[in-house]
């Protein structure tokens, strides 16, 4: 119990020491923003740990959600007063609540049956933010309002630029959700949810309530998907219908499965990762997507469980 | 003091009648054993019995209320727990966290709580923690504990799975081929642990292949061949049937007779 805890402990600590220090190499301010869309990445694919990688179910669709949490920020400010913050909290009670209703039915199917069938959902949600323009603002986005966190940090003396205010919070937002997803593996709903992805049979036997969890992994999973798709709303203070749009979904999926599907910490390096090497590789030019591609196939080959699980073993396997 | 009963259940597959008006039952601390020919259909008979299949006829009893086709995890809920013939290990999970997945219906709480590490959360995994361990020394895995479910060898794969089967706190245990694939050290080890649970009050229904085993812990046998039921009675009895030893035992039954009277 006491190694466990460690380990929990331990992977925080990185995580947390990571995200203070690396400012201290930042060149610029446009480091910041790129730490910011890693750490809001992060976010999202820690949901995607929590269904994927803990649970054994798919989902092509978890943009949707992000596409339901940006779209709180940017509609309920107007339309219904509420302070952009509340918008969040608002869009992921509502991300959990379509999540609990369409969970029932969708995760009934198993493998390429709910691959589809989320994927079906993400590509609902991306053609209603984008068609009913008289709300949404349509395919050409609209602008979000300002959260106003950062002009009340600075009158109590804490002055951070926009790019370094936004670095913090989705930092601290992706460290959050670490902790909570991290709590979860190592608790009774966890182990359930792990014990039904390696034999749902089993699981059943032992008394795990297999729909029940399945379905709660779903929510939490989108609850995690729409307070990724606030933040980015809320820090480009613009948003198009593309974030919940099928790319969206499956670059998230890929960040999770190349850094390691069953690892909170796997997936958010793989998160840093393919949000990194794009930037990097700019300089090839034309062959940028080239080398992308075969660098993630070649991964994938070589280090089937995911960067960071794969490369630990090789550690270990050392010693 | 029946705990559980078996009336006349049935289910096909296609046009195969996988099993076909079976019907027995268990007491508390009895130890029963089906036995029969390899598709026989033992194991579909476990897995109507602990609601992995729905029945297609019959019905099935615990402690009196009807259970039929209801959910493995209802079943559970209602004391029943059972291990595989081909083994349903949780691979990715560590030895110890396997036996306190069994723990489940104890451990569960509100999921708010596990997300959030409350205390409540944390004392059930605390307690949970403490069982397993303590079910790991009884099947003598102790010191396994920590490591990868998949890196250990069959024989003690069979015995996690008892393990697991055992966190549940059963009323009723269902063992399918417990010693299949063990040594005689081992096999010997998992005869006198299903006796010991036996003593402790716990109905036992055994399917096995190691006759003498069989022979030497049975109460009640159940012979099954071809999904029908073509004898029951006392290990002696059974053993001496001649229609028993024409469909299964032949010689091994001869041998294993001898051994009991
Ligand atoms: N899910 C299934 N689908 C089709 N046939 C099955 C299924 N399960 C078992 N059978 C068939 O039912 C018969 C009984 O099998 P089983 O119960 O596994 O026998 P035993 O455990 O006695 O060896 C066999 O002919 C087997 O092939
Ligand atoms: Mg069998």
């Amino acid at each position: 119990m006491t190694m466990r805890l460690s380990r929990k402990h331990l992977t925080l600590i990185v995580l947390a020491a990571l995200v203070a220090l690396a400012p201290a190499f930042f060149p610029s301010n446009f480091y910041y923003r790129i730490g910011s869309l890693i750490f809001v990445n992060g976010l999202a694919v820690t949901g995607l740990v929590v269904l994927i990688g803990f649970a054994g179910q798919i989902s092509l669709g978890h943009a949707g959600f992000a596409g339901i949490g940006a779209y709180a920020c940017a509609l309920a400010p107007g339309y219904l007063g509420l302070h952009p913050g509340l918008a969040m909290l608002g869009g992921a009670g509502l991300s959990g609540v379509v999540a609990w209703l369409i969970g029932r039915p969708i995760l009934r199917l198993k493998g390429y049956y709910l691959a589809v069938a989320t994927l079906g959902f993400g590509i609902l949600v991306s053609m209603v933010l984008a068609n009913e323009a008289g709300i949404t603002g349509g395919p050409d986005g609209r602008e979000v309002a300002e959260l106003g966190l950062r002009s009340a940090l600075a009158a109590i003396g804490i002055g951070l630029n926009n790019a370094q205010f936004w670095y913090a919070a989705t930092g601290l937002s992706m460290l959050a959700g670490a902790w909570v997803a991290l709590n979860l593996h190592d608790s009774p709903s966890g182990r359930a949810l792990r014990a039904l992805h390696d034999s749902e049979v089993a699981a059943r036997t032992v008394g795990v309530d297999v729909a029940r969890l399945k379905l709660q992994a779903f929510v939490i999973s989108a609850v995690y998907a729409s307070l990724s798709g606030s933040l980015l709303a809320l820090m480009n203070r613009f948003i198009t219908p593309d974030v919940a749009g099928f790319l969206h979904s499956v670059e998230q999926v890929t960040m999770t499965v190349f850094g390691g599907v069953g690892s909170v910490p796997g997936a958010i390096l793989g998160a840093a990762v393919l949000t990194l090497l794009p930037q990097a590789l700019t300089v090839l030019q034309q062959y940028e997507n080239l080398i992308l591609g075969l660098i993630m196939m070649l991964v994938m080959i070589f280090m089937r469980d995911g960067l960071l699980p794969s490369l630990m073993r090789r550690l270990k396997g050392r010693e | 003091m029946t705990l559980l009963s078996v009336e006349g259940v049935g289910i096909d597959f296609g046009g195969l009648r996988a099993v076909n008006d079976v019907g027995f039952s268990v007491s508390p601390g009895e130890i029963v054993s089906i036995i029969g020919p390899n598709g026989a259909g033992k194991t579909t008979l476990f897995n109507m019995i602990s609601g992995v299949y729905r029945p297609q006829r019959g019905r099935i009893a615990l402690d009196g209320t009807d259970v039929t086709g209801m959910a493995p995890n209802r079943l559970a809920e209602r004391g029943l727990s059972r291990t595989f013939q081909n083994l349903q290990i949780f691979q990715r999970m560590s030895v110890l966290e396997n036996v306190m997945t069994g723990c489940h219906l104890r451990e569960r709480g509100p999921v708010l709580g596990d997300l959030l590490s409350l205390p409540s959360s944390r004392r059930r995994s605390a307690a949970t923690s403490a069982r397993a361990n303590a079910l790991l020394e009884r099947v003598g895995l102790a010191r396994a504990a920590e490591r990868e479910a998949s890196s250990l060898s069959y024989g003690a794969l069979k015995r996690l799975e008892i393990a697991r089967a055992l966190a549940l706190e059963p009323r009723i245990l269902l063992l399918d081929e417990p010693a299949a694939g063990c040594n005689a050290v081992e096999t010997e080890e998992i005869d006198h642990l299903i006796a010991e649970v036996a003593k402790s009050g716990v109905a036992i229904l055994l399917v096995e292949h190691d006759m003498k085993m069989v022979m030497r812990i049975s109460g009640h046998i159940v012979v099954l061949d071809r999904g029908e039921k073509i004898a029951e009675g006392a290990p002696a009895t059974v053993s001496r049937n001649p229609k028993v030893i024409e469909a299964y035992l032949g010689t091994q039954a001869a041998e294993a007779g001898d051994a009991v009277g």
